[in-house]
């Protein structure tokens, strides 16, 4: 790495660093003269107040004056940083990062997509983010930034990863009933090991179930449906296919075994049925192509 | 100078004579601005108690990672509906409605506001948009799910019940105004002979610069609720950018009323802060003009700084410099405040009564939100704290620690004129430090899972998180313990405590000239006052 190179979490945490430490300095000072004052003047030892002036102006002026530089420098001083954190190095890796209820997808020049964030060390990283549905924010505390995900627009941040590891990132802008489990990770891995991972083919077609479920997990179906009879915000998907449910229609209640066509429904427009016992707070996936979802359906016939 | 006096045991004061009509009637329709005061204080109190019992619920969830109690989505009610209540049915009407109501017209000598009608129009505005509020909870499909802030696009697309909900806090919007009006009207208008200007308690100087922000910034938010309102029903497309709106102007509009909203909420807690010390220390107050036009500058340059809210939103780098600087400059008006509050201190003879207890608190955990505000308002540290669990700890700290601590300081100050009675002191004092305790246990340890990357307004949470969220849990056991302590012993006292007397704690302000409680119509004749209402060093306050 470029070791001139001020790292995201170098320009944060000097700043962080400053206002604290004035901030505790001032509090003590402020807490110990009160404290002070309560104690010396209290009313067993002073049982009459003394005269003193109501008004000083040099006090007035001096606590008017002081406390404006010192403010004035952490400005500067937080200005200085956030202008770090928007610009960009030159050689930066571009990777767009596109949010949606509840998942967070990468894609790289190369066009290879992935929903973990996995990055070489010590190359600086531009992400390009927007959304597809509602507000969300692309947060990874380690890097200190932060940066929300607005649907019709692109907003950017950047961050290099010194050290190979793994990181958490979240999505900090409150976006629905997935919202805490809108997690995933950033991966920095030494050069040549993301390089592998870089060229490599996305899916592996091992038992021919695997493609299903990488649609389900990056299409965050699973954030909400578990694949194991687990009940979380949704029902469970395991055993779905013939299953006897009720649902409300129009807010009619009624009974129905679930087939292909109660599926595609389901997931192209998911307010037309609603589970009994469930919130109705599944968005619909009208941009899912019919490939994907023919192959899902497939997918969840076999899933017992 | 009138004379105080007991009220006679018969009679107590405007609790049990004035109304027009008999029992519970002769309260709801009572125009005394005394009578509207407490209608206030027992509903806004009901509605923080329920607030409470949410925000315990909310801890309780998350005690442990995972699904421990609730589910996501009923968390996402929960937190939506404790911020709606705590913001619009507590901390905002609080202090104006009903110290500004109970103190404001007697402070200047006055026997009511100037609109006496208005005013109690003002009280029915209030329980008829908390009832609508109540309402959005049970109907439609289900309690709102938004957050408080109510941000589009999913606000517009969420299939609880919104409308309802923002249409009842666009309700409480017109309460608002219309107090802002009488009270300014009443400091203009009403004060008796001899009280100018610089006569006029801190107290009453804070309620109007408050008023001033209630008339000006109120509108704002009930053109944007109505916008979000039109946005859901006709889907009018002006936040969704597939229509050519846009989602970030809303932002701007929520928060051009919501930030100064901030300041509705602290402003008077400020006032009464700067009331309590005086008598407490036996001092006139340091600075009075400092204090006086600081909180002139608080209400306007607090105006402007609303993007703060938006550092990460996708908002310009320009607006973020503009706005982070003038953010910085309202920190300095405060700072004024705090220090003259300190130097009052000097040379006084204190006792620590419980409402002192309270100011003083007030300032202690008030410099706090303050200071961490600043981390906030720096546009570098903001983009890592941010709508994390940081930002909840920082505005406990300012609306409970700050407004909600001085809130019950006034509690403590006016209880015994009000009722005429006393709680017991040492009971209060402890449940002041049990609170306390709590307090900090609960909200600290949110700041610094905010800062170790907690965002905010999650159910569930990684492991690595576990241990502070515990602790911040039991924290808001023992807070409510030192709550209820409290509650009771103001109950108790009420009904059963000692003969308060006219002056209890030597005031100097014209409450205290009265009887405890003081009689329907305030002053049999108007007052002429002849000195400041922290003339300690001139005048003796008038004793029992
Ligand atoms: C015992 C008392 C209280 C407890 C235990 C409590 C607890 C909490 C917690 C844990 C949250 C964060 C929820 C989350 O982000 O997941 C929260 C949010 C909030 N609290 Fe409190 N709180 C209490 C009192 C208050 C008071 C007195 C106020 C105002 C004066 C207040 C105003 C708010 C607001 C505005 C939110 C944000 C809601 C949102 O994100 O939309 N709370 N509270
Ligand atoms: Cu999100």
């Amino acid at each position: 790495m470029n070791p001139s190179l001020i790292t995201t979490t170098e320009a944060v945490d000097r700043v962080f660093l400053y206002i604290f430490g004035i901030s505790v300095i001032l509090l003590l000072a402020i807490t110990a003269v009160m404290v002070w004052f309560v104690i010396k003047y209290h009313r067993t030892r002073q049982p009459q107040p003394q005269p003193s002036p109501r008004y000083n102006l040099w006090l007035e002026t001096a606590w008017t004056v002081i406390p404006t530089l010192i403010v004035l420098s952490m400005f500067w001083y937080g200005w200085q940083g956030y202008t770090t954190l928007r610009d960009v190095p030159e050689n930066a890796l571009d990777v767009r990062v596109t949010g949606r209820k509840w998942v967070w997808s990468f894609t790289y020049p190369n066009g290879r997509t992935s929903d973990i964030l996995v990055v070489p060390v010590g190359r600086p990283i531009r992400l390009d983010i927007t959304s597809e549905d509602v507000l969300h924010s692309f947060f990874i505390p380690a890097f200190r930034i932060k940066r929300d995900a607005v649907p019709g627009m692109h907003t950017f941040e950047w961050f290099v990863a010194s050290e190979p590891g793994t990181y958490d990132a979240f999505c900090a802008e409150y976006c629905g009933v997935g919202h805490a489990k809108m997690i995933t990770t950033v991966a920095a891995k030494p050069d040549q090991d993301f390089e592998e991972w870089y060229e490599q083919e996305p899916s592996g077609e091992a038992d021919g179930h695997e493609e299903g479920r990488q649609l389900l997990a990056s299409h965050g179906c699973t954030g909400c449906h578990s694949l194991d009879g687990a009940k979380m915000v949704g029902p469970t998907l395991l055993g779905i296919f013939g299953r006897e449910v009720t649902v409300t229609t129009n807010g009619v209640e009624r009974s129905l075994t679930v087939d292909r066509e109660y599926l595609e429904r389901s997931i192209l427009r998911p307010r037309v049925d609603l589970v009994k016992g469930y919130p109705p707070v599944m968005p619909p996936n009208a941009g899912l192509s019919p490939e994907d979802l023919e192959e899902i359906v497939e997918y969840l016939q076999e899933l017992r | 100078m009138t004379q105080p006096t007991t009220a006679n045991a018969a009679s107590r004061g405007f609790l049990t004579e004035g109304g027009k009509y008999p029992g519970l009637l002769g309260w709801i329709f009572s125009t005394d601005h005394k009578r509207i005061g407490l209608l206030y204080m027992y509903s806004v109190l009901a509605f923080f108690l329920v607030g409470v019992t949410l925000g315990v619920i909310i801890r309780l969830e998350l005690i442990a990672p995972g699904e421990t109690i609730v589910s996501a989505q009923t968390y996402n009610a929960l937190f939506t509906v404790h911020g709606v209540i705590m913001i619009f049915l507590f901390i905002i009407p609080g202090f104006p409605a009903i110290f500004g109501n109970l103190f404001l017209p007697i402070h200047i000598g006055a026997n009511d506001v100037a609109f006496p009608r208005l005013n109690l129009f003002s009280w029915w505005l209030y329980m008829a948009a908390a009832a609508l509020i109540l309402i959005s909870l049970f109907t439609g499909g289900g309690p709102p799910d938004t957050g408080w802030t109510f941000y589009v696009p999913f606000s517009a697309q969420t299939t609880t019940n919104v409308p309802l909900a923002a249409f009842g806090a666009f309700v409480l919007g017109f309460s608002s105004i219309l107090t802002g009006i009488n009270f300014v009207t009443t400091v203009h208008r009403l004060r008796a002979p001899g009280v100018y200007w610089g006569r006029l308690t801190l107290f009453v100087w804070s309620l109007y610069a408050t008023a001033w922000v209630q008339i000006l910034a109120t509108p704002m938010l009930a053109i944007t609720l109505v916008l979000l309102i039109l946005e859901r029903l006709l889907g009018a497309g002006l936040f969704d950018p597939g229509s050519g709106g846009d989602p970030i102007m809303f932002q701007h509009l929520f928060w051009i009323y919501s930030h100064p909203a901030v300041y509705i909420m602290v402003l008077p807690a400020m006032g009464i802060v700067s009331d309590i010390i005086p008598v407490f220390a036996r001092k006139p107050v340091f600075g009075y003009w400092a204090i006086a036009f600081s909180s002139i500058g608080i209400a306007s340059a607090g105006s402007l700084v609303w993007g703060h809210h938006m550092f990460v939103s996708g908002m310009s780098d320009m607006a973020i410099l503009v706005f982070s600087l003038l953010t910085f400059i309202v920190a300095i008006p405060s700072a004024v405040k705090v220090f003259n509050w300190v130097a009052t201190l000097y040379k006084g003879s204190i006792s620590l009564d419980p409402p002192m207890l309270f100011a003083l608190t007030f300032i202690f955990l008030f410099s706090i939100g303050g200071l961490t505000g600043l981390i906030l308002g720096s546009a570098a540290t903001d983009v890592h704290v941010h709508d994390t669990n940081f930002v909840v700890g920082h505005f406990h700290y300012v609306m409970f620690g700050g407004t909600g601590f001085a809130f019950f300081g006034a509690m403590h100050y006016w209880f015994p004129k009000i009722y005429g009675r006393m709680y017991h002191k040492k009971v209060a004092t402890l449940a002041w430090g049990i609170m306390f305790t709590g307090f900090n246990i609960l909200y600290f340890s949110m700041m610094i899972l905010g800062l170790r990357g907690m965002p905010r307004r999650y159910y569930d949470y990684l492991p690595e998180y576990t241990d502070l969220n515990r602790v911040a849990t039991v924290g808001s056991w023992i807070l409510v313990a030192g709550l209820l302590l409290m509650f009771v012993n103001l109950i108790r006292g009420a009904r059963h405590g000692a003969e308060a007397g006219g002056n209890p704690w030597g005031g100097l302000t014209l409450e205290w000239t009265l009887p405890s409680p003081p009689p329907a119509e305030n002053f049999a004749t108007i007052p002429v006052v002849d000195h400041g209402p922290y003339d300690y060093d001139r005048v003796s306050p008038p004793h029992e």
